[in-house]
């Protein structure tokens, strides 16, 4: 198996009263070894359920789901707040028993390339946003696992430092490369960064379009292409572009 | 390696965020309200002296503040003697029942099984007539100190326990999922997250339980005991040493008060991040 296959994927959640909410019916996903692929769909069209399914956290109701082991990003950075920003990065390999100091050590790299220098031993609550989010993909990588799940890891952040990281991202993943299935309800975010993109339909989700992003990075958000794509998304998504 | 260097931005252009503003007042919004409180306590105490001096009731049976003072002064010796055997019963309780609390929560907190099963029985527990069980236990294990750690164990052991089971439960949802997939097993779950996680509850719980102490060491002293303040108050009762059983009291509450500002400050140097957002940042 290289990278994930998603097959005809159906999950449905059971209320307490039995009734039910189709999350995913007829889910098709590939993300080749090395591929990034944008996953768009509006909010609560099933698109962390798809994650949880390819990292392993839930089993799918019919369908199948192969994926290469895969670490999940979410949303919030869930930085522990006692910890310094070394030791949160290093939590990949203290949990696999790797010794504090070698973990440390392991770590430690990964701030010199990040532009984290300096702040390793500083604590959650005295980095930006951006930084913490930078925290939390060190300790991402640490994992060693070849496919990232990331759940909307920018939109906690304000819109500016968004596209930092959206840039930021872009260029870690050219130096890092991995297979990655990053879903967003960000159209412009899938375009930017994905090689390409699946679009999801309201719920109960599955892939309705997929756009090749075939251009060269780094991208900008004001591109004539991208923006063409992202119209070309949003068209599919159903919106009024 | 070179090319990663455009990766890194200068950190100059992300300076660390200043400290966020947290959920309580500065500094000229806590002093207005100690001088408020002072201020109370004071007019209070105005209050009881000009009602013991001036009112219809007899000094020996209520003594004013100043007869209070005094008292606190001569009997020093005595009240401090006391003191020091009411305060080693309620440290040594607090220590057990927090030792044995957080063990006990942490033991809940793993086994699914022994929570459902024990729990109940736990807040149970809780419903027993202390005041009532006091006796019971001080004809079972004798005058020493072997009931009074029984009784404040017994007192304290529960906030500890609830609080700190809450604080272990509490790990966000979604940071569990995230361990999931990091392949972290249970152990090194509770080691790394967990147990960090619950300091603060195991800090609130042992706040309640020095409280609740205090007052449990004083039932354990009245239920048969040969020193102690709570002894020393029921001997000075019927003796109308009155002005000395209300210096007992004070020095009590003094104890309580100390023991709980001890333990916020403790908490405040040992889990400074307690009221940090929990989970990382939010919009």
């Amino acid at each position: 198996m290289d990278g994930v296959r998603v097959d005809g994927v159906e999950r449905v959640f059971r209320g307490r009263r039995g009734d039910e909410v189709v999350a995913l019916r007829g889910m098709d996903l590939r993300a080749a070894q090395g591929e990034i692929v944008a996953v768009v769909g509006a909010s609560g069209c099933g698109k962390s359920t798809l994650l949880e399914l390819i990292c392993g956290l839930q089993e799918p109701d019919a369908g199948s789901v192969q994926a290469d082991p895969a670490v999940l990003m979410p949303q919030r950075d869930l930085l522990l707040p006692w910890a310094s920003a070394l030791d949160n990065a290093a939590l990949a390999l203290r949990v696999r028993g790797v010794p504090a100091a070698a973990a440390r050590a392991q770590a430690r790299p990964w701030f010199e390339r990040f532009g984290l220098a300096g702040f390793e031993h500083a604590r959650p609550r005295a980095l930006s946003g951006g930084m913490r989010q930078r925290v939390a993909f060190v300790r991402t990588l640490l994992a060693g696992k070849p496919v990232l799940a990331l759940d909307e890891p920018f939109a906690a952040l304000d819109a500016l430092t968004r596209q930092e990281m959206q840039a930021w991202l872009s260029h870690a993943l050219i130096a890092e490369p991995r297979t990655v299935v990053l879903v967003t309800h960000d159209v412009e975010e899938a375009v930017v960064l994905g090689d390409r993109v699946v679009v999801m339909s309201p719920r109960p989700g599955r892939a309705v379009a997929e756009l090749d992003v075939a251009l060269p990075r780094p991208r900008h958000r004001t591109d004539a292409a991208v923006v063409a794509l992202r119209e070309r998304a949003l068209e599919a998504l159903g919106a009024p572009a | 390696m070179r090319a990663l260097g455009r990766i890194a931005d200068p950190p100059a252009t992300l300076p660390p965020r200043p400290a966020q503003p947290r959920a309580r007042r500065g500094g000229s919004g806590r002093f207005v309200g100690a001088l408020a409180a002072a201020a109370i306590v004071l007019v209070l105490f105005g209050a009881w002296e000009l009602y013991a001096d001036l009112g219809p009731v007899d000094r020996l049976i209520l003594p004013a503040p100043h007869d209070v003072a005094k008292a606190l002064y001569v009997d020093r010796g005595l009240l401090w003697d006391n003191f020091t055997v009411t305060a080693g019963e309620v440290l040594l309780g607090i220590v057990v029942a927090g030792a044995a609390g957080f063990v006990c929560a942490i033991a809940l907190h793993m086994w699914f099984t022994l929570r459902i099963s024990v729990y109940p029985l736990l807040v149970a527990s809780q419903t027993i007539p202390i005041v009532m069980v006091a006796p019971l236990l001080v004809t079972w294990l004798g005058f020493g100190l072997a009931p009074k750690l029984a009784i404040i164990g017994l007192i304290s052991f529960f906030p500890i326990v609830v609080t700190t089971l809450d604080a272990l439960g509490r790990v966000d949802a979604e940071l569990r999922k995230l361990l999931r997939t990091l392949d972290a097993p249970r152990l090194r779950i509770l080691r790394h997250v967990e147990l960090p996680a619950a300091l603060p509850g195991l800090f609130s719980g042992a706040k309640l339980a020095v409280v609740f102490a205090v007052i449990g060491a004083v039932f354990a002293e009245w239920s048969g005991s040969d020193a102690g303040l709570g002894h020393l108050f029921q001997q000075a009762i019927p003796q109308l040493l009155t002005a000395r059983a209300y210096a007992a009291v004070m020095i009590l509450s003094a104890f309580a008060i100390a023991l709980f500002g001890l333990l916020t400050l403790a908490e405040r140097l040992l889990v400074p991040w307690a009221k940090d957002p929990p989970g990382g940042n939010s919009r």
